[in-house]
């Protein structure tokens, strides 16, 4: 991973300490003493012994444009990413499955293909365009909600206020990721839904005298739920880095807009340090997956 | 018969798929009467599952049902859904096949056992239904700590007991066994049917045996119905059927199974050629004709009916 994560970068054939100044003109002296600040006149192999050593030290490095510790800057920008992610994550999932699962029992009737049609659309599309387009319709139009930014600008509210600014400033993108994400847990919900259906320990529940609500709550949905837990935990390692596209759209201070300025840089520690989080948060997840699934179904031993 | 616990008249059930109907079941009346127990015998595909599950309603939403179903007095066919839910494993229960996923992987059995009993609120409360879940997996042979386990931790044998059991959870009138002895081995079989045997005298049940095994049916039941291609073609008492089969198909049954002692028998046990119709597309006249021995004219022109043949008896052949 580390090494991936240390070559990948460099494969691409660029400049940094050229593209900081943006072709304006500086001393070659300025440049080189920049060069051997950051240690890039140092060969490869050399470059990545000390970034293997200061990584196992927790230590990422200097951000190329800000200077700041790269991990500061990290920490600064992960509330942001967590709230808007966290909150679109658990709403898509919740409506998705939700859908999912009315769309099954019903399946091939008009709120099923209501409900799997207008999820397949928003699914559909690439979530930066949605996001576009609902910037363009609802801040640019109808001016309801702010284009961008978590605060509104030079407004220095505190407490609640603030809060009810940052929420609403969230509405759009968090809207956009949900929308995004919501046709994967209504799908996979149906599909998994359907499969149980036709088991025959519903039949047996029914047989038992059951009520249809019942069947479908206590024995179709626990059992249909398992391959959606599985889905829920690790479209979360994956959404705290595919907010890329949507936090640059909405200028969302978070990790996805720090990933997509430092890409610009290319701000190479940056990169690394974000790049290490994604997959350490993809890791968490599955992790997390795992042991869930193993606490649902008694058929998964203890791990 | 007014004695009768369940009562099945003209019973006809058609299923619809992909714009075909094929025809499951096609007017088939039998009764059994309190006490009593009928065993259903018949190939994969005759009908005989599918009139086991519309006893309870159990079939498919879109499934064609005619006819009339008495159980314990309640027309079943008419009933409400909460009147229909009410019948349900209480008036009838069924013994599904345990081979099959008829148990809820992510349950305790004990608590499906338990489920039906604070559903028809025959227990007080939930310590009393742990108790006779304990009681009823006693009765089944099965430990009491049992109830704690999960389906896929019991063996095949065990997951039939549990599923008996369940069946007695609400001390039903009438016991519909549909392939309760499947895919177990012969030494477990055994088993399982003379613990069914047992419960049956013990709690006065009716019991309706479903399988393919024509002897199992000769030790489990007094009365034998033989169904082909969805009719009921012989009817009697359950070894006189099987011992001396008035109808062709009967008798092949029967045939295929070895004689115990007869060695002759058991080094060419004599099987019925060819496939069972597919229920969608019969041939005409009786539906037997084109694997029977015995088919000639007469066979041709129209469907036998079920008719005398003999004390308590009756066949569906011309021959009769």
């Amino acid at each position: 991973m580390l090494v991936f994560n240390f070559f990948l970068f460099r494969v691409v054939q660029t400049d940094p300490i050229g593209s900081l100044f943006r072709g304006r003109n500086v001393p070659q002296s300025t440049i080189d003493n920049l060069r051997v600040a950051f240690g890039l006149d140092q060969p490869i192999g050399t470059q990545f012994l000390y970034y293997l050593r200061e990584t196992a030290q927790l230590n990422f490095g200097l951000s190329y444009q800000s200077r700041q510790p790269v991990w500061d800057e990290i920490v600064r920008a992960i509330p942001a990413t967590l709230a808007l992610v966290g909150i679109s994550s658990i709403l898509s999932a919740v409506i998705g499955t939700f859908g999912g699962i009315v769309a099954a029992w019903r399946r091939n009737t008009w709120k099923d293909h209501s409900i799997t049609s207008s999820t397949m659309v928003f699914y559909s599309m690439p979530d930066f365009w949605l996001g576009m387009i609902l910037l363009v319709l609802f801040a640019v139009v109808l001016g309801w909600f702010p284009v961008g930014g978590i605060t509104t600008a030079g407004s220095n509210e505190t407490g609640l206020a603030r809060l009810i600014d940052q929420a609403y400033h969230m509405f759009l993108p968090a809207l956009t990721l949900t929308l995004a994400y919501l046709g994967e847990y209504t799908l996979v919900t149906r599909s998994s839904l359907l499969d149980v259906m036709g088991e025959d320990y519903l039949t047996v529940a029914r047989a038992k005298g059951l009520r249809d609500v019942r069947v479908r709550n206590r024995h179709a949905v626990p059992n249909a739920l398992l391959p959606v837990v599985t889905l829920t935990a690790i479209n979360f390692g994956f959404v705290l880095s595919g907010a890329i596209a949507v936090e640059a759209v909405y200028s969302w201070p978070g990790l996805g807009k720090a990933t997509a300025d430092a890409i610009r840089g290319p701000d190479l520690p940056m990169l690394q340090a974000l790049f290490l989080l994604f997959s350490a948060a993809v890791i968490v997840f599955n992790l997390i997956a795992d042991i869930t699934y193993s606490w649902l179904d008694p058929r998964v031993e203890e791990i | 018969m007014s004695d009768a616990l369940l009562s099945i008249r003209d019973l006809s059930i058609t299923y619809h798929s992909q714009g075909r109907a094929v025809p499951a079941v096609r007017g088939v009346s039998l009764d059994i009467e309190k006490g009593g127990s009928l065993g259903l015998a018949g190939e994969s595909g005759c009908g005989k599952s599918t009139l086991a599950n519309s006893i309870l309603r159990l079939l498919p939403a879109g499934t064609e049902v005619t006819g009339q179903i008495t159980l314990d007095g309640k027309e079943v066919l008419g009933l409400s859904p909460g009147g229909l839910r009410a019948v349900r494993w209480t008036a009838g229960a069924i013994v599904f096949q345990g081979a099959l996923h008829a148990l809820n992987p992510v349950q305790t059995v004990g608590d499906q056992i338990a489920e039906p009993m604070s559903l028809h609120r025959t227990v007080a409360n939930d310590d009393a239904a742990k108790d006779r879940v304990v009681e009823l997996l006693r009765r089944v042979g099965l430990p009491a700590a049992r109830a704690e386990s999960y389906p896929h931790e019991l063996s095949g044998g065990q997951r039939q007991r549990v599923l008996i059991a369940m069946a007695l959870a609400c001390d039903p009138h009438l016991l519909i066994a549909d392939e309760p002895t499947t895919a177990l081995d012969l030494m477990v079989q055994a088993q399982v049917l003379a613990l069914l045997d047992d419960l049956k005298e013990e709690r006065n049940l009716t019991l309706l045996f479903i399988t393919h095994d024509l002897s199992v049916l000769t030790y489990a039941c007094e009365r034998l119905a033989v169904m082909y291609a969805g009719r009921i073609v012989e009817e009697g008492p359950a070894w006189e059927v099987f011992e001396n089969g008035s109808h062709p198909y009967t008798r092949a049954l029967a045939a295929a199974f070895p004689t115990i002692g007869d060695v002759g028998s058991r080094m060419a046990p004599s099987g019925l050629g060819g496939d069972p119709p597919t229920p969608g597309d019969l041939p005409g006249g009786c539906p037997f004709h084109p694997r029977c021995p015995l088919a000639h004219d007469a066979c041709l022109p129209a469907e036998p009916e079920l008719r005398i043949s003999g004390e308590a008896r009756s066949a569906a052949c011309v021959l009769v």
